[in-house]
C-alpha cells in the first residue's frame, strides 16, 4: 500500500514538472523538433534539468542497490544493441513528431479532458498492445 | 511564435528529473512512462499493476494541479484526426518496441549512462526532427 501510495505521490510529481516546463504543450515541442523553423530551445532546457538532477543522484540510488520500500531495484537487462530497439525508436520519433506528443505529456495532458488527447492515448494504447500480443505469439 | 521558456524549462525539469529519482530511491523503480503503461497493460509480474496505475493517475493528478493553481493548463494540439490517431499507434508501437520513451531512455537511462538509452534518444530526436521537418515545411 506504501508503496501504491509512493508511486501516485511521485507520477503527480512528474505531472507537474510536466506542466511547469510545458512540456505538456505539445507546440512546445514541435518548435523544438523544427530545426529549420524559428527554434525552440525549451525542450534542451528541460532535458538538461532533467539529467542534471537524475545523473548527479541516481548512482546513490544504485550504489545502495536497493530502495526504500522494495529490496532490490528493477532495472533494464539488456545491454546490447538490437534491432527492436532501433527500429522501435525510428517509429517512435516518427509519432513524435507527426503530433509532438510522447506518452508522459500525452497522459499528464489527459487533465485537460481534451477529447483529442484522449483519442491519442487510446491510439497510443492499442500501439503497445500490439506489439506485445506480436512478441508473445 | 512562442518566446523560448528556459527558466520554466530548467525548473519543470529538474521536478521530473527529482521523481525519477524518488521512484527509484523508494519504489526502486525506473520512471520511463512508455515502460510503467506497458506494464500495465501486459504484466510479467503478479500484483505489478496498481503502482504502475497509480503513477500513472498521479501525472494526471499533478498536471491538473498545476491546472488548478494557474487557473489554465498550456496545450496546443495542432493535429487532429487520423493524423493524430496514426501518430499515437505510431508511438505506441514505437515505445514497445524499443523498450522506452522520452523519460525512459531520454531521462532515466541517459542518467544511467545506458549505451541502449543514447543511441534510441538520438535515433528518435533525428527521426521526429526529419518528420517535422518533412511535414512542415516541405509538404506544408
Amino acid at each position: 500500500m506504501k508503496a501504491i501510495i509512493s508511486s501516485f505521490l511521485i507520477g503527480s510529481i512528474f505531472g507537474f514538472g510536466l506542466a511547469i516546463s510545458e512540456m505538456i504543450n505539445p507546440a512546445r515541442v514541435i518548435g523544438f523538433l523544427d530545426v529549420t523553423g524559428q527554434w525552440d530551445p525549451t525542450l534542451l532546457a528541460v532535458m538538461g534539468g532533467a539529467l542534471l538532477v537524475a545523473a548527479t543522484l541516481f548512482p546513490l540510488v544504485l550504489r545502495r542497490n536497493r530502495a526504500l520500500l522494495a529490496d532490490r531495484l528493477v532495472l533494464p537487462t539488456k545491454t546490447e544493441v538490437d534491432t527492436p530497439l532501433i527500429l522501435g525508436a525510428l517509429i517512435f520519433g516518427i509519432g513524435w513528431g507527426l503530433a509532438g506528443l510522447c506518452p508522459g505529456p500525452a497522459l499528464a495532458g489527459l487533465a485537460s479532458a481534451s477529447p483529442s488527447l484522449a483519442g491519442f492515448v487510446i491510439a497510443m494504447i492499442g500501439g503497445q498492445w500490439l506489439v506485445s500480443i506480436w512478441q508473445r505469439s | 511564435m512562442m518566446e523560448p521558456n528556459l527558466m520554466g524549462g530548467l525548473i519543470g525539469g529538474s521536478v521530473i528529473g527529482l521523481a525519477a529519482v524518488l521512484l527509484l530511491a523508494i519504489n526502486g523503480r525506473i520512471a520511463g512512462v512508455s515502460g510503467i503503461l506497458g506494464g500495465l497493460l501486459v504484466p510479467t509480474l503478479k500484483g505489478d499493476r496498481a503502482w504502475r496505475a497509480a503513477f500513472l493517475f498521479g501525472l494526471i493528478a499533478g498536471a491538473a494541479l498545476y491546472g488548478a493553481w494557474r487557473g489554465t493548463l498550456p496545450l496546443q494540439l495542432d493535429v487532429h484526426g487520423p493524423v493524430l490517431i496514426i501518430a499515437g499507434v505510431l508511438v505506441g508501437i514505437g515505445t514497445r518496441l524499443g523498450s522506452g520513451c522520452t523519460s525512459g531512455h531520454g531521462v532515466c537511462g541517459l542518467a544511467r549512462r545506458s549505451p541502449r538509452s543514447l543511441l534510441a534518444t538520438v535515433s528518435f530526436m533525428a527521426v521526429a526532427m526529419l518528420t517535422v521537418y518533412l511535414t512542415r515545411h516541405i509538404f506544408a
